[in-house]
């Protein structure tokens, strides 16, 4: 039993892991894109977006090419380092942190975008810093859009299939996950086992984002 | 460069504000008011210029120097408050304070200014007039170089409007602080201030004492306004004629001779030399 539910444990270990890594990077990548002058941005504000539009596929099989031990960096990585990416849990979270970035960053960035400039001003004018504003003053008015990142970015991990297929294959254990593993239930026409993953994965994805909506219909609106 | 509701227009301004002085910025919406007060304080930057505070220099552009609104130390009113939400009333207070240690001047301003009940609701549980309080407090507490007030009271109604006028003008006399208000409101620019600038279209075109700035070229003891004839009524010698003037109508008198080339629905000056008017408290009436 406890073997039957290792790709659902690996599926919200990737998914804790992704939205953590996320929210460190999707934060103050977000931040810039609101508010950087800066010509870049219109670069990478497309960029950002490209897993939306791209087959899962395309980005797993770069985030492949990259990481193999063929070329320039999985050479690199694997001669000095001795780690391993492709098909390895860790090739899995650099798939999924690409993969789910839009979903935590364009919430935030909205969050930032749609903040009274007013306020900001009103901290500067106070003499505090930009670092001091975003932690005091304009994280803790955001919180909807940070809330709808953080659960954006995680239900979307759980539902991957494409990059984790690509980047991890399907190594019981390390690159299993739940449902890489449906398929290959149904594959193997044990269409019970695929069921029970499935239906869990049902579940809890209604429960995330029912939860998601109630809590965000609740939270006040201050502006 | 400014944009303002009539497009795009140059913001050019030569002036110097006395240390300790209550000065006013007056003029129409889209003259440059705000645009100044927010050059000042570092929220905007001028494409060239150069500002000095008291023998500091904030801005040259010449030597590139462009202090950081940070470091300008100061305070900052603005039109919509801007009061942090997740913030309470002694909070959002707190966060200005520079020294922490020095909780006892809040609750000094808190009594001050009548704040004592209200020190922890939010922002959005409180009027405007009580926020506009807050603000001031907010913007005051860091003991500024500066007080610069962005039209701070024209979104409340006259009688607030009036007592916070006192409350400014109260804390204007206890602290000496140099104060710029930005204001199209005249006798807010009389009750307040001792200097007034009048900008117009991005330019300063009077400046001096507010009776000196508004009273001349009006000051003879002669009514006039400019109405528009709605009814001639012709009599034996004379004619009456009522003309509106605003939404008043009054009924003027004339002779022939005035009215013969005058008909309904053109305009005209009425004119009276008045040297007793009567002036009554206007109820509302």
């Amino acid at each position: 039993m406890l073997n039957d539910l290792q790709p659902l444990f690996l599926t919200f270990e990737l998914a804790a892991i992704t939205t953590l890594i996320l929210v460190v990077l999707g934060i103050p990548l977000a931040y810039w894109i609101a508010f950087s002058k800066s010509k870049l941005k219109y670069i990478v504000e497309p960029l950002v977006s490209m897993p939306l539009v791209l087959p899962p596929t395309v980005l797993g099989f770069y985030i492949l090419l990259a990481f193999s031990p063929k070329y320039f960096l999985g050479h690199y990585l694997e001669s000095t380092f001795d780690i391993r990416i492709a098909f390895s849990f860790v090739g899995l979270v650099i798939g999924s942190v690409f993969f789910s970035l839009p979903f935590m960053v364009n919430p935030i960035k909205s969050g930032f975008e749609n903040f009274p400039v007013s306020l900001i001003e009103a901290s500067y004018v106070l003499g505090k810093s930009k670092w001091e504003t975003l932690i005091k003053v304009i994280l803790p008015n955001i919180k909807p859009a940070l809330f709808a990142g953080f659960v954006m970015a995680f239900a979307h991990t759980i539902g991957e299939f494409g990059v984790v297929l690509m980047v991890g294959g399907n190594i019981p254990g390390e690159t299993r996950v739940a449902s890489i593993a449906i398929f290959s239930e149904v594959e193997a026409l044990n269409y019970d086992k695929a069921n029970f993953y499935s239906l869990i994965l049902v579940a809890i994805s209604f429960c995330i984002l029912f939860g998601f909506y109630y809590f965000n219909r609740k939270s006040v609106k201050i502006f | 460069m400014m944009h303002t509701s009539q497009g795009q227009e140059w913001l050019d301004v030569d002036l110097k504000v006395e240390k300790g002085g209550f000065s006013t910025f007056f003029g129409e919406s889209g003259a440059g008011k705000t645009t100044l007060l927010r050059i000042v304080a570092g929220l905007t930057d001028p494409a060239e210029g150069y500002i000095e505070v008291d023998g500091e220099v904030w801005f040259d552009s010449k030597r590139k120097i462009n202090l950081p609104v940070q470091q300008r130390k100061v305070g900052f009113v603005f039109q919509d408050y801007s009061l942090f939400p997740n913030m309470t009333v002694r909070e959002n207070i707190r966060y200005a304070l520079a020294d922490k240690n020095q909780e006892n001047i809040i609750d000094g301003w808190l009594a001050a200014m009548d704040l004592k009940g209200l020190e922890h609701e939010r922002p959005q549980k409180i009027s405007g007039g009580q926020k506009q309080r807050v603000a001031l407090v907010r913007a005051l507490v860091s003991s500024p170089k500066i007080l610069l007030l962005d039209e701070p009271l024209s979104a409340l109604d006259v009688n607030l409007r009036l007592k916070l006028q006192d409350e400014i003008l109260k804390i204007y006399q206890k602290t000496k602080i140099t104060t710029i208000l930005v204001s199209h409101d005249l006798s807010e620019v009389f009750k307040l201030s001792q200097r007034v600038l009048v900008l117009e279209q991005g330019k300063i075109v009077k400046s001096g004492q507010p009776h000196e700035v508004f009273s001349n070229q009006n000051l003879s003891g002669k009514f006039k306004f400019v109405g528009t004839i709605v009814d001639i009524q012709k009599d034996a010698i004379l004619s009456i004629i009522t003309v509106q003037i605003g939404n008043n109508l009054t009924k003027v008198v004339a002779t022939d001779e005035e009215l013969k080339d005058l008909k309904v629905g053109d305009k005209v000056v009425v004119a009276s030399k008045a040297f007793n008017p009567l002036l009554m408290k206007y109820d509302g009436r």
